[in-house]
């Protein structure tokens, strides 16, 4: 039986229509061979982890580059244990200072991908993860 | 079940909290059926005694047909109407990376957030004719848990994909206007298997010429078979942008289902999709059993492929030397 391939779903959530490397970063993952359920943009967080479940992905990745990711964020965090799927491994990016990158990780964020980061980079981040993770 | 214990829950497990509507079990018991393997037939057994009460819709269509965008608002007016709507996306997989871009929550904007539509995006990976592997256990998980109806979307169609119609109890075809004249509207394929045909984007000036050459052609399908009570394919003009047409198309997907009801047509729906599900399984079996990887065989597989490339045995003399020794495994 062959693997399955990674199922990641990438989310532009809020005032926030800068989406252009967010279709990029789902092109260099489906080039890697992974599912890529984008959502579109100005999603809420309610609806991005409703869709993360229901869609039963390996990592939730959440764009922003409009400065809100320390409300958003944790929100989202909050709302995925509610739905008791905290499994589901977050992974944020886009522009955000040193120090809020390290609160995001306090709380469970898995990985915080910067602006600068290059594909192969995003790509390699989210194979460890799940390889890291018990297999489900 | 919390998140750790299901990491680790049996998919026979997940079939209980399934019944009672739990969406991280469907979503995770989903994701079991995707991969595959043996582990969850048990669980799969299970729901489909459970499953068969929902009303199953295909919609199908070419390629940027505005499938995705008319299904987000069928599933906005059959919401209002206080249904639980089941939805599988099925898009493409990559022939060259093996991965793929679902996009068709997009579209589904109004509806996601919303536990009582369940949308699930599935791709392809490899299975041609419209529909994923899974794409039938999964719609049997959502009518388990208690969606109805559930919607099908197939991949955006070419003219000969159309296994959607051995899937469905009502098939919607969907036309976008502007796409060939007349004469693709009498053409074999896909606008045949349609119980309703739909013109997406009517607020197009063009749509108009669409509707015509479809009726134009539906009357030339005189009683094809003039024995079975008839039910009027109607032709509904819709556009997802300002919601023309949706509550019509409503109204026909009811009026089908009702129709197939009275006149037995649902238990011939029934059994069709049972005996292509019985094919399709027979199938799968067969072609886990001779897996390249896997050696064996009556004759070596090498060997056959040898004789094939030389042009000595034809390729169905191959294949019944191929699996003649699993059949006499069986027979014994």
């Amino acid at each position: 039986m062959q693997t399955d391939p990674i199922r990641v779903l990438i989310a532009k959530v809020g005032l926030d229509g800068h989406d252009r490397g967010v279709k990029i970063v789902a092109r260099c993952l489906r080039d890697a061979g992974m599912d890529v359920i984008y959502t579109g943009l100005h999603r809420t967080p309610e609806q991005v982890v409703m869709a993360a479940v229901q869609e039963d992905v390996d990592i939730l990745g959440i764009s922003i580059l409009s400065g809100a990711h320390m409300t958003v964020i944790p929100k989202v965090l909050d709302l995925l244990k509610e739905q008791e799927a905290e499994d589901i491994m977050v992974v944020a990016g886009g522009v955000m200072p040193d120090e809020d990158i390290a609160a995001l990780k306090e709380q469970g964020v898995q990985e915080v991908l910067l602006q600068d980061t290059p594909p192969d980079a995003i790509v390699d981040s989210i194979r460890r993860l799940v390889a890291a993770r018990a297999p489900r | 079940m919390s998140a750790v214990t299901r990491l680790r829950v049996s998919s026979l497990d997940l079939v209980a909290p399934v019944l009672a509507g739990k969406i991280t079990a469907i979503a995770r018991l989903m994701s079991r059926v995707e991969s595959g393997g043996g582990e969850v037939m048990g669980a799969l057994e299970e729901i489909y005694r459970h499953a068969g009460k929902a009303h199953i819709v295909g919609i199908t269509g070419v390629a940027g047909s505005g499938k995705s965008a008319l299904l987000a608002k069928l599933a906005i007016r059959l919401r209002a109407a206080g249904r639980r709507v089941g939805i599988i996306a099925v898009d493409p997989t990559s022939p060259f990376s093996g991965g793929s871009i679902l996009g068709d929550r997009i579209r589904m904007n109004e509806l996601s957030g919303d536990p009582a539509v369940f949308i699930r995006s599935m791709a392809t990976r490899g299975s041609l004719g419209g529909l994923a592997r899974a794409t039938l256990d999964a719609g049997d998980i959502l009518d388990a848990a208690g969606y109805d109806p559930v919607l099908i979307e197939t991949v955006g169609v070419g003219q000969d994909e159309v296994e959607i119609v051995q899937a469905a109890h009502s098939t919607v075809v969907v036309s976008a206007p502007g796409l060939g004249d007349d004469i693709q509207a009498v053409k074999a394929g896909v606008l045949e298997i349609a119980d309703i045909h739909v013109v997406s984007k009517c607020d197009r000036p063009d749509a108009n010429r669409t509707v015509i050459d479809l009726k134009n052609m539906l009357t030339m399908t005189v009683a094809a078979a003039a024995s079975a009570p008839a039910w009027p394919l109607p032709v509904v003009a819709t556009s997802a942008e300002s919601g023309e047409g949706v509550d019509e198309l409503v109204e026909q997907i009811d009026a089908h289902r009702a129709f197939l009801q009275r006149t037995d047509g649902l238990r011939e729906r029934q059994r069709r999709i049972a005996q292509w599900r019985l094919l399709k399984a027979a199938e799968e079996l067969l072609r886990d059993e001779f897996k390249p990887q896997q050696e064996g065989g009556g004759r070596g597989r090498a060997q056959l492929i040898d004789a094939m490339t030389a042009r000595e045995i034809h390729p169905h003399v191959a294949a019944r030397q191929l699996i003649e020794p699993a059949r006499r495994g069986t027979e014994k």
